[in-house]
Formats: C-alpha cells, sequence, structure tokens
C-alpha cells in the first residue's frame, strides 16, 4: 500500500498551501470547448491543429479528449484562463481518457498519450500563470467513471449481469493513472463517481500506478449524489461511500457534479460531519433548464459556495457543469475570507 | 471521527460504536451452516437464496455473512453470482457483508463485486506470514475489514499461550509491515468443542475467554469474533442444553470483549431465562470450574432434551397463593382473565370504595404494564389482552361505583385525560384506531370511540360536549388523507385548540406536515407512528410542563420536514405526459396469443372452504398489525419478540380454528373476464369476442417521474394488447363476509378489546387469502392460461407467478374512484354484499378487488406522483370535473391545485 511508499515532493507543497487557506479547483472543461465552435475536423486535427496519428473510423466530433492530441493549444488556453482565474488545482482534460470510454470512439489506442500529453498540458499552462504571480499550482490528473457500471446491471430482466468487471476497469485505470504519472500529474483525482465500484477499481489501479513509481501522489476522491435522493447512482448515503473509499486514504474526500450548490450542501454537510480527511466540492452552476443549459451566474454560484466555506465545511471548492473562468474568480474572492476545515484527529 | 471505529457499509454504513455490546453476524446465507441454504444454491435457485438473505436483514441481521463453501457448488461462481444478484436488491444490500471462504480466489472474486466496505473471513498465517502479507495487502487495496483466524504453520492454535502469540504476531505484521488500519482487525481466536470427553479439550472455553481478554487488552482496537456453534459440538440432538451452552458462552465471553460472533439468534437461550441448574451445569463446563463438569452437564441433559422445555412450560399455579395486590398485577402483566373477577371481587370486598380498587391495585398492576412496554419488554399483543382483563376487572366494580354514585352523588373519577377517537368519514377501517384507544385506555386516558365512517360535524360536536383533551383521527385508506384534512381545517374554523393525532397507514409525517399541520395553526397536528407511541406523545401533550417545548419542536420538526420535502419535489424531475407516453412499456405482442378465458362476463364462486383458505394466510402482514415487525415463520423464533409471537400465533390459530369450525364467515367472492384492448392509457372492454360493442372502460395513470438506463415509463394499459390483437383482461371482488363486525361487537360487548380485534385481523388475512386462491385459480382454471402451474400456498406470498391483480386505490392504479366501473361491471354489490362508501372504501373492511392482467411481463409498479397536464387528460377522458379529479388524485398530484374547489 502506498502507506509504504514515500511521499511525492509536490504532496508536501500541497499540504503547506492546503493549511491556512481554502484551494480552488478549476471549473468546468466541455462549456468552455462548446464555445470553441468546433466541428469533425476540428475534432480529428484535419481542419486545423495537429493531425491525429491514431486512427478511427468512428465519428470523433464530441470526443473532447481528444482534442489534447488535436486543438492542444486550444485546451492550454482553457486552462491557462481558469489558472489566473484563482485556480490553484487544474484537472486535466482526460475525464474519458480510458480504453473503456474511449472504445465508443475506437481510439482505444490513444490513451496512453491522452493521459501522457493532458497531463504536460496543464503544466505548461500552469508555470505560465505561476510565472506571472509566482503561485504554486498542482496538475490533477483527472479519472472519470467511465460509461460502464460494475455493480449496476444494464438488463433489467438479468440484475446478475454486469457489463464490466472489477479487474477490465482496474486494468483500464492503471493505463490511465501510469499516462498521468509519467506526463507529471502531482495529484490524481478520482471525480464523478457515480458506482463506487469503479472507484474502487480506480483505487486499487492507483496504489498499483503509485507502487510502480516508488512514490505516493496525493489522491483526490470525489462522488457524485445523483439526486434529491441523497444517493449515489448505486444507491449510497455519503457516509457509506466514505466507508467504502477510506482505506485509499486519499488526501480529500467529496463530492462533484449532478447538483448544484444548495442541493449539494446536505449531503456535504454529512460529509463533513464523518470524514477524517480534506474535503473538496465543486458543485454544477445550479440544475441545468430546459435546454440543458446552466442559468447560475458567477455570482449565484459563488455566494452558495462561499455558504459552505462559511460552515466550515471545505478545504478545497472548485465548479463543476456549467461554470466559466469567471464562476472560479468569484468562488476565489467569495471564499478567501474563511479558514479551510480543520481536519478531524484520531486521539 | 477521532476515534477507531469499525466502520464497514453496505448501501448504508455501519459503525461499531461502544454502544454496540455485540454485532450477531447472520450465518443462514452460508452453506456450511445452513442446510436450506446449501440446498437452494447447488439447485441454483437464488431467488430463493436471496429471500433467506432478505429476513435476515429484515430480522436485524447488522451484517450478513456469505459463505458457499461445498464440494458439490463451483463456490466461486456461486459468490459472485451470488453478490452481483443482491448488489440489485436494495434492502439486503443496505447491510455489509462478510465474505467468507477458507479459498483465497473465492474472496478475491468476492471483494471485486461489492461496491460497500465488506469483511474477509478469514485469512491467516496457515500458509506462513509472506501468503499473510500478500493477502492482507490485498484487502487494504480492495478496502477491507478481516477476520484474521488464530491458524499458523503448525495450525490451529488450541491454547492461550498459542492464540496470543499468533494474534501478536499477525497484529504487528498488518500495522506495522503492510499498514493495516488496526480497527479493521478482527481476531478469531477458534471456538472448539468442549465436554467431548477428552480432557485436553476441557479447557478450550476459558483459553478462548481469556485470549479474547487478552487481545482487548493488548492490540489496540483490534476487535474478537467467532462461530459459537462448535462450542457444543458434543450435543449435538440437544438443542436446549446446546442453546443454554452458548447463551453461557457468550455471556462470559462478550464481557471479555468478544465484540462480533456468527450466531444463529433464533436458537439463543436468554441467560437470565436458563433454568438455573442446567445454567450452573453449562457455566462448568465453559469456564472449566470442576473435574467432573462434563459428566454432571451429561447426567442433566437428558433431562432438558426434547419436552424438558415443555415440562417447565406446565402451569405454575404458586401465584394464586400471593396477597390479592401481588395476584391482580400478575394477571394484569400475564393478561390471565381465568380468575379476575373473583380477585377482583375479593379486593373490592377489603377496600373501602369500590374505586379505591381501580385508582389502587389495578392502576398499579396497569402501571408496569405501561413501563414493560415502554421498556420494550412486553409487545403490544400483550398489552392488549392486559387491557382485557383491566376491563373485565372495571366491569365487575361499575354495579358498585354506580350504586355508590346513587347514595351520594359522587363524582366520576380521575382520568390522566381524555381522548376522542375516530375513523373519518368514508373509511371503515379500524384495527389500529382500536389498538391505540385500548394501549391509551390502559394507561388510565378515559378514551371516546365514535367508531368508523365519522363525518367531521360529529366529531366536532361530540368533542365539545364532552370537553375532549385530544383528538384523533384513523384512516387507512389516501382519501381519508383529505379528509383529516378537511376535519383540521373544520377545527381550525371553529377555533379549536386541542391536540389533534394523526394516525393510520397511509399517513405519514410528510403528510401531516405538509398538509395538516399549516390548516390547524391554532393547535397542534401531530402524526403518531404507531400505538407504541401513542401514551408518549398524549403525555407529553397533555403535561403541563412539557406541553409548550414539545409543541414548539414539533412545529419546528414539520416546517423543516415542509420545506425539505418541497426543495426534494421541486429537485424531481417529471417528464411530460406526451414524453412518458413516448417512453411506454414497448410489448411484442407479435408472439403473444392470448388465451381465451373460460367465460366471458360474471360468476359468482359460493363454493368456499374456510379450511381451505386458510393454508393460503400470509401471516406475515397479521404480525404487523399488532406490531411486530418481521417475516413469518421466521418471527417466532425471533430473540425479542419470538415470545409474544408464538403466544399470539397459538391465540390466532385458536381462533381461526373456532371460525372454520363455526363456520363464522360466509366467503363470497365474483370473478369476470371480458375482451379487452389497450387505447392509449385506457383499457377497453368489449361484451364479447367481436369487439364492436364496448362495454366499459378502465383508465390507468402513467408514471410521469423521469426514468435512467432505458426503463420505461409504465401504465397498466401498457400490459393490455392494443386493438386488432385479441386480448383479456379480468376483475374481481372476494369478501370475508360482513359477519365480520357483528361478531367483533359481540367481543366488545364482552370487554374483550383483544378478541374483537383479534377476529377483525383474521377476516382481513382471509380475504387476503381468498384473493391469493381465487387468483390461482382463475390461472389455472377460470382463465387458464396457466393450467399446469404447481405452486404451494406458501409459496404464492412471493408472487412467483404470471399475470398481476392491481387494485384499485394501491399504487399501480392509484385512483379508488375506479373501484365504480370495476362493481358495476361485476354487479358486485348484488353478487358479494360489498359496498363503496362515498370514499371508495368498500365494506365490510375485509374485502379485495382488482382486476387481472394476464400478460406475462406485467408486473406491480407504482405511478408515483404525476404532473396537472396527465390530471388534465385523465379527468377529461374520464368525463370527471378537473377539481373532483384533483381531489380523487390529492395524493399523488405532483402540484398544488388552484383553488377550483373548497373541500366539501
Amino acid at each position: 500500500m502506498t502507506g509504504r511508499l514515500s511521499p511525492s515532493p509536490a504532496f508536501a507543497a500541497l499540504d503547506r498551501a492546503a493549511a491556512d487557506r481554502i484551494l480552488i479547483l478549476d471549473g468546468a472543461m466541455g462549456t468552455q470547448i462548446q464555445q470553441l465552435g468546433l466541428g469533425e475536423d476540428d475534432y480529428t486535427g484535419h481542419g486545423s491543429g495537429h493531425a491525429c496519428r491514431h486512427h478511427s473510423d468512428h465519428p470523433q466530433q464530441g470526443n473532447n479528449d481528444l482534442l489534447i492530441l488535436t486543438q492542444p493549444r486550444a485546451v492550454e488556453e482553457i486552462h491557462y484562463r481558469y489558472a489566473v482565474a484563482g485556480a490553484d488545482i487544474v484537472e486535466t482534460n482526460t475525464f474519458s481518457a480510458t480504453t473503456i470510454a474511449q472504445a465508443d470512439y475506437g481510439m482505444g489506442a490513444a490513451v496512453h498519450d491522452l493521459n501522457v500529453e493532458g497531463a504536460r498540458i496543464v503544466r505548461r499552462a500552469l508555470d505560465r500563470a505561476t510565472a506571472q504571480d509566482g503561485r504554486p499550482r498542482f496538475v490533477a490528473g483527472a479519472i472519470g467513471p467511465t460509461n460502464r457500471t460494475a455493480s449496476i446491471s444494464p438488463d433489467v430482466n438479468n440484475p446478475g449481469y454486469r457489463a464490466v468487471s472489477f479487474d477490465d476497469l482496474r486494468a483500464a485505470y492503471l493505463q490511465q493513472a501510469q499516462g498521468l504519472i509519467e506526463g507529471g500529474a502531482d495529484i490524481l483525482l478520482i471525480e464523478t463517481i457515480f458506482d463506487t465500484l469503479n472507484a474502487k477499481a480506480a483505487i486499487f489501479a492507483c496504489i498499483q500506478a503509485m507502487q510502480g513509481h516508488g512514490q505516493a501522489l496525493p489522491l483526490m476522491i470525489s462522488g457524485t449524489i445523483t439526486d434529491a435522493s441523497g444517493r449515489t447512482l448505486s444507491g449510497q448515503t455519503p457516509t457509506a461511500f466514505w466507508h467504502s473509499v477510506r482505506h485509499a486514504r486519499p488526501w480529500s474526500v467529496g463530492l462533484n457534479c449532478a447538483l448544484g450548490a444548495a442541493a449539494m450542501r446536505p449531503h456535504l454537510a454529512e460529509l463533513a460531519g464523518v470524514v477524517d480527511t480534506k474535503i473538496c466540492a465543486y458543485p454544477n452552476a445550479g440544475l441545468p433548464n430546459a435546454f440543458g443549459q446552466y442559468d447560475e451566474g458567477p455570482d449565484d454560484t459563488a455566494v452558495q459556495v462561499a455558504e459552505f466555506a462559511r460552515e466550515g465545511l471545505v478545504n478545497v471548492v472548485g465548479g463543476c457543469c456549467g461554470t466559466t473562468p469567471d464562476h472560479i474568480r468569484a468562488i476565489a474572492e467569495a471564499v478567501a475570507q474563511y479558514s479551510p476545515r480543520k481536519v478531524p484527529e484520531y486521539v | 471521527m477521532s476515534d477507531r471505529l469499525l466502520r464497514l457499509s453496505g448501501l448504508e454504513p455501519f459503525v461499531l460504536t461502544p454502544d454496540i455490546p455485540f454485532v450477531n453476524i447472520g450465518e443462514r446465507t452460508n452453506v456450511t451452516g445452513s442446510a436450506r441454504f446449501r440446498k437452494l444454491i447447488t439447485n441454483r435457485d437464488y431467488a430463493a437464496a436471496l429471500e433467506v438473505a432478505r429476513d435476515q436483514v429484515e430480522n436485524g441481521a447488522q451484517i450478513i455473512d456469505i459463505n458457499m463453501d461445498e464440494g458439490l457448488i463451483d463456490s466461486k461462481a456461486a459468490m459472485v453470482e451470488f453478490l452481483n444478484l443482491l448488489a440489485a436488491e436494495p434492502d439486503i444490500a443496505r447491510v455489509p457483508v462478510m465474505i467468507d471462504s477458507s479459498k483465497w480466489e473465492v474472496i478475491e472474486a468476492g471483494l471485486q463485486c461489492v461496491q460497500g466496505k465488506p469483511v474477509v473471513n478469514s485469512i491467516s498465517m496457515k500458509e506462513g506470514e509472506e501468503q499473510f502479507r500478500h493477502q492482507a495487502g490485498l484487502c487494504l487495496a480492495y478496502g477491507a475489514a478481516v477476520v484474521v483466524m488464530a491458524f499458523d504453520e503448525q495450525g490451529q492454535a488450541d491454547s492461550f499461550a498459542r492464540k496470543t502469540e499468533i494474534c501478536a504476531r499477525a497484529y504487528r505484521i498488518l500495522t506495522e509491515e503492510v499498514g493495516f488500519p488496526p480497527e479493521d482487525i478482527i481476531f478469531d481466536p477458534n471456538i472448539f468443542a468442549v465436554a467431548t470427553g477428552i480432557e485436553e479439550h476441557n479447557n478450550y472455553g476459558v483459553d478462548f475467554i481469556e485470549a479474547t481478554r487478552w487481545v482487548r487488552a493488548n492490540l489496540p482496537h483490534a476487535h474478537v469474533s467467532g462461530g459459537v456453534s462448535n462450542l457444543s459440538f458434543s450435543f449435538r440432538g440437544n438443542e436446549p442444553v446446546r442453546e443454554a451452552m452458548h447463551a453461557v458462552f457468550l455471556y462470559h465471553a462478550i464481557q471479555a470483549g468478544m465484540d462480533m460472533g456468527i450466531v444463529n439468534a433464533g436458537q439463543l437461550a436468554v441467560y437470565d431465562q436458563i433454568d438455573p441448574d442446567l445454567r450452573e451445569a453449562c457455566e462448568d463446563v465453559v469456564l472449566n470450574r470442576r473435574p467432573d463438569a462434563t459428566e454432571r452437564l451429561l447426567d442433566i441433559a437428558e433431562r432438558f432434551k426434547g419436552d424438558g422445555g415443555a415440562q417447565k412450560r406446565e402451569k405454575d399455579l404458586s401465584w394464586r397463593e400471593w396477597t390479592v395486590e401481588k395476584r391482580l398485577e400478575h394477571a394484569l402483566v400475564n393478561g390471565i382473565t381465568e380468575y379476575i373477577e373473583a380477585d377482583t371481587e375479593e379486593a373490592r370486598q377489603s377496600a373501602e370504595r369500590p374505586l379505591h380498587v381501580i385508582e389502587g391495585p389495578l392502576m398499579a398492576g396497569m402501571n408496569v404494564v405501561g413501563d414493560l412496554f415502554g421498556a420494550g419488554k412486553m409487545f403490544l399483543p400483550q398489552v392488549v389482552k392486559s387491557a382485557r382483563v383491566m376491563k373485565q376487572a372495571v366491569a365487575v366494580l361499575l354495579p358498585y361505583m354506580e350504586e355508590e354514585k346513587r347514595l351520594t352523588g359522587g363524582s366520576d373519577r380521575e382520568t390522566a385525560g381524555r381522548i376522542l377517537m375516530a375513523t373519518v368519514k368514508g373509511d371503515v377501517h379500524d384495527i389500529g384506531k382500536n389498538i391505540v384507544g385500548v394501549v391509551l385506555a390502559c394507561n388510565n386516558y378515559e378514551v371516546i370511540d365514535l367508531g368508523v365512517m365519522v363525518p367531521a360535524q360529529k366529531i366536532l360536536q361530540v368533542a365539545r360536549e364532552q370537553n375532549v383533551d385530544v383528538i384523533g383521527l384513523s384512516g387507512l385508506i389516501t382519501p381519508s388523507l383529505d379528509e383529516m384534512v378537511h376535519v383540521a381545517s373544520e377545527m381550525e374554523r371553529e377555533g379549536f385548540r386541542v391536540p389533534l393525532l394523526i394516525g393510520g397507514a397511509t399517513t405519514s409525517k410528510i403528510h401531516t406536515a405538509v398538509k395538516i399541520a399549516p390548516r390547524y395553526s391554532k393547535g397542534a397536528a401531530v402524526y403518531v407512528t404507531d400505538a407504541s407511541r401513542a401514551v408518549g406523545v398524549v403525555s407529553a401533550l397533555l403535561s403541563p410542563s412539557q406541553q409548550a417545548d414539545y409543541v414548539d419542536a414539533i412545529r419546528a420538526e414539520y416546517l423543516d420536514v415542509a420545506e425539505r420535502h418541497e426543495r426534494a419535489e421541486a429537485a424531481k424531475q417529471r417528464l411530460p405526459l406526451a414524453a412518458a407516453r413516448a417512453n411506454a412499456l414497448k410489448v411484442d405482442w407479435s408472439d403473444y396469443c392470448a388465451t381465451p378465458p373460460q367465460f366471458i362476463g360474471t360468476r359468482v364462486i359460493e363454493d368456499w372452504d374456510l379450511g381451505e383458505i386458510a393454508r393460503y394466510i400470509d401471516w406475515t402482514p397479521f404480525f404487523q398489525t399488532w406490531e411486530l415487525k418481521g417475516v413469518y415463520p421466521r418471527i417466532l423464533d425471533d430473540e425479542k419478540q419470538g415470545e409474544a409471537a408464538r403466544a399470539l400465533f397459538a391465540e390466532a390459530q385458536e381462533m381461526l380454528a373456532r371460525i372454520i369450525e363455526g363456520q363464522w364467515f360466509n366467503p363470497r367472492a365474483v370473478v369476470g373476464f371480458w375482451p379487452a384492448n389497450a387505447v392509449g392509457d385506457d383499457i377497453r372492454l368489449f361484451a364479447d369476442d367481436d369487439r364492436k360493442q364496448p362495454l366499459a372502460t378502465l383508465h390507468t395513470l402513467r408514471q410521469q417521474v423521469t426514468k435512467r438506463g432505458g426503463r420505461p415509463n409504465v401504465a397498466l394499459s401498457d400490459f393490455v394488447a392494443p386493438e386488432g390483437r385479441p386480448d383479456y383482461v379480468g376483475a374481481f371482488v372476494v369478501t370475508a363476509g360482513p359477519e365480520e363486525s357483528e361478531i367483533a361487537a359481540r367481543y366488545e360487548r364482552a370487554n374483550d378489546d383483544y378478541g374483537a380485534i383479534m377476529v377483525k385481523a383474521l377476516a382481513d388475512r382471509i380475504a387476503e387469502a381468498m384473493a391469493e386462491m381465487l387468483h390461482e385459480r382463475v390461472r389455472k382454471e377460470f382463465w387458464g392460461y396457466a393450467p399446469d402451474e404447481g405452486f404451494d400456498p406458501q409459496d404464492l406470498v412471493g408472487e412467483p407467478y404470471k399475470g398481476i391483480r392491481p387494485a384499485p386505490g394501491y399504487p399501480a392504479q392509484p385512483d379508488h374512484t375506479e373501484k365504480l366501473t370495476l362493481f358495476r361491471l361485476l354487479d358486485a354489490e348484488a353478487a358479494t354484499g360489498v359496498r363503496l362508501t362515498e370514499s371508495m372504501a368498500m365494506w365490510p373492511g375485509s374485502s379485495v378487488s382488482g382486476l387481472y392482467i394476464g400478460h406475462p411481463d406485467a408486473y406491480y409498479f407504482g405511478v408515483a406522483k404525476i404532473e396537472e397536464d396527465q390530471a388534465r387528460d385523465y379527468a377529461a377522458r374520464k368525463g370527471m370535473d378537473l377539481a373532483e379529479a384533483e381531489r380523487w388524485l390529492a395524493p399523488i398530484l405532483n402540484y398544488i391545485p388552484r383553488k377550483r374547489h373548497e373541500a366539501a
């Protein structure tokens, strides 16, 4: 286990940065990419940017992760905008960079490159921002849930069936984690967890990747409460979810996506009552309207997120779907006056 | 948080806090512990195997042990299959699992299937430290707690020295080398059989208990567990002695720090209640207190074998020697009516006034009952029996009191408060209300029971005339919810301030908080979960010192509940009706050929045999009526409620035998079938197979909640073939008969509320059993689409058969007014004598009605909340005024209807 490994240099720097203020995580990637208005040729890099050297017969429009290889400058620019808006931690654009999630695009072969380059691009963007203000910033390698569930059957008539096994997930996540570490990620961030068994496979893989690397990286784990039931898609309560992932000894645990800040608050409060590590929250900009768009403006979101901070619930805050650099700037300003949550210690 | 407690999870968390002295791990899903489970798994009957797991959870298991180690089973495949299926059952998957196998590959396969934090049972140093380290590291990476057996290369540890040495070594490796959290380590220091006749075995019990004590004192945060049944292996076949040995052993081991164990809770004696001779002999053996302990236990064991227990239970009449006060108390606590009249008369003769007998020994006895009930040491059926004794005692005194009153013009007796109880207008169900009334009366409240179908004005009038302190409303069907809102509004309008209690099966805290409390702002509307809470709530509401705080706390809580409800509802997204219809269930009709029923039209069924009906009774709801929660038959062996459940069951069987013998009820039923086709969300019925002459239209409601994962938005009409393809539906009404209320009234007149409630509860069960039985006959004979079906009556509880019988007013069709169509089609009132009240409740209450749908894909579902677009569409289809439709659908509307009407 990672307990036997020595911590990476970034580990101590991150702890120092988080000691006396609430750290800021970046916001949504998808909203920013949408604004670029890219077409199929832009995605494959045949119109503009770099042509992708991995071949696929599937259309690539919508494969946002692929832009790391085909539109690296545009992706770097988004990361940079978040960094200067106030983000201390910026996520790689690798939410779907696993063989499982890329299977739909026929881009399994690109997965290693996506993760290595994905981390490098964020590093470049952050170095540019740090050169201006001297603040340390951290690359979080984003590990998404994939589009399969390990503990829910997709077939109503066959509840015992599983479309993906723990071992398939573990192998895919291992490849992703290795790529992210190779590209220079400071942190591994397992996010948008709607099935905790997927997350447990990702944790297993991250532990393996760290053992191979010879150093322990800080691990951030973020679950998703899908609706007003107050449970994950796979049915766990926030506390049960925490019990299920606590063995990873994460640097932080928390919630993101699906809910706006107001709806997320009670679940975050539940976690804050039981978690003995740092807490990270990055809600959506409210709920999507009838057209699938998010209406909450930067100040609306910031006021609600500041409420988390005022109540002493959080150590890291940021934004998920629908948030923009302006949201992150507003959030950073709104929480600046509050102290981070004090992590309870064992007696 | 700032502690090191064992934290596990299923869908819900489990924390082993110091408040939990001992975690009993269910062992019925263990093929080595349960012959029945082994058979189910060998036969691949996973559905029944899941029921075994569900029973354990329902009966309170905090963790379930799953073991598939059996030579004839592919253990790994069975473990994976069972855990995957279990994950799809939220009511089972809420608790953590213990993955139990002696094979590591089975354990690892299991670890890959659970999203929660499980326990691995077990790992050990049997194959050396290296293997142990490897497996422990994997358990940590998978996120599991572990049971570590005291086992090393040399074998299983049997002595105190070996047990502690191995545990200490394992602890050091786990915590220092592997980095295992100490609170996630559970040691199993091996429980071996004692009293085997082999001298070396005599100290095994002591060795375990002392090793436990040592582990808890020296290995911080670690836990101790064990499989208890091994201990008594040499007494196989003598269950009473085995149970006593286990109880004695656990008593001492738990004191030494054993905090988990695999125990069959149904087969565990209570330490205090073991025969003292047997207990001492067991203690001598378990604690190895004397060299001849084994012989002595063997000597007396025969005495307790088999009917030894029954002998003990023979009537003990020694209490008849006690003082009259103690005798009255004993009779009240134990519900014995046999001597109550003589004892009361004796007490009266020595009392100054007859009233003193009530206020003295009788109330003292009832206070003991109240205390025991409050402490969970008595159960509801026992309390109701106590009330029966009390009433009969009071009946003896009453003539003397009236005589005294006549002579002196004296005052009535002091009571704790006067409470009006009523089942609201339109509703006939009163079992729950009667139970609450009895419990309150037991606690010295004067109860004025207005019975069933009581209009609001009558309630208010009596409340004013009698100057009552509390009003309690009860109801079972959903329209009663609205009627309660109406009563609350009327109370407000007329300036009432007395507390209003709300209870009954469809009522809820949310409904009370959202709909009733806001209408009664001058007084307090309080939801009462069940009869056991009634006394606490009423005494707080009437206590001058607690009243204000209590009411404020309730108001604040309800306000919070209402706000949260509003937010939650706002966050739930529902589909427009058109979108829900587009996502209807799409049955492939091309390969479906509906079986034509034996007859078209109706048939009255009169040849009912009460004895045969009794075989179809599902007893679990019967126990629920009496607030005993658990599944029959397991509830009879339940550690806490078992005794009460067995006594209740015996009396129910006795009354059932009398009902059958005396033909107390005259069950009747009517059933009908018609050609039918779905037309949109409706089902059109035709007079004959030409399908030209429409007979009636059954309207159905469609789910509007947003569905995930391709699941459809269902309406009942989806299960019936569309026009152009022959299909049929059926309908039925069954009733146990109108005799029930007359018989119950007879018991009430004899001051036997217990008997009255019992006969009603049984009548309900009989009606439900008739519905089950008739449905079977429909499938096999009248409709005949499953002529070869062969289920046992008791299997039918799980609804393993094809087709459904949804009832109007239940989740699949929440609109009670559909009963009108059904009754008209069946001419049900003429055929069975069952009538509909203005709230669409059936009278007599022990009646069941519903539709028959035969398609094999049909299933039960809940419509849940609907939007205004559907309410409008539905009202138009039904030809009903929108306001009226909204009134009937009120409980399922996801919006607040505009003020088109005022509650009548």
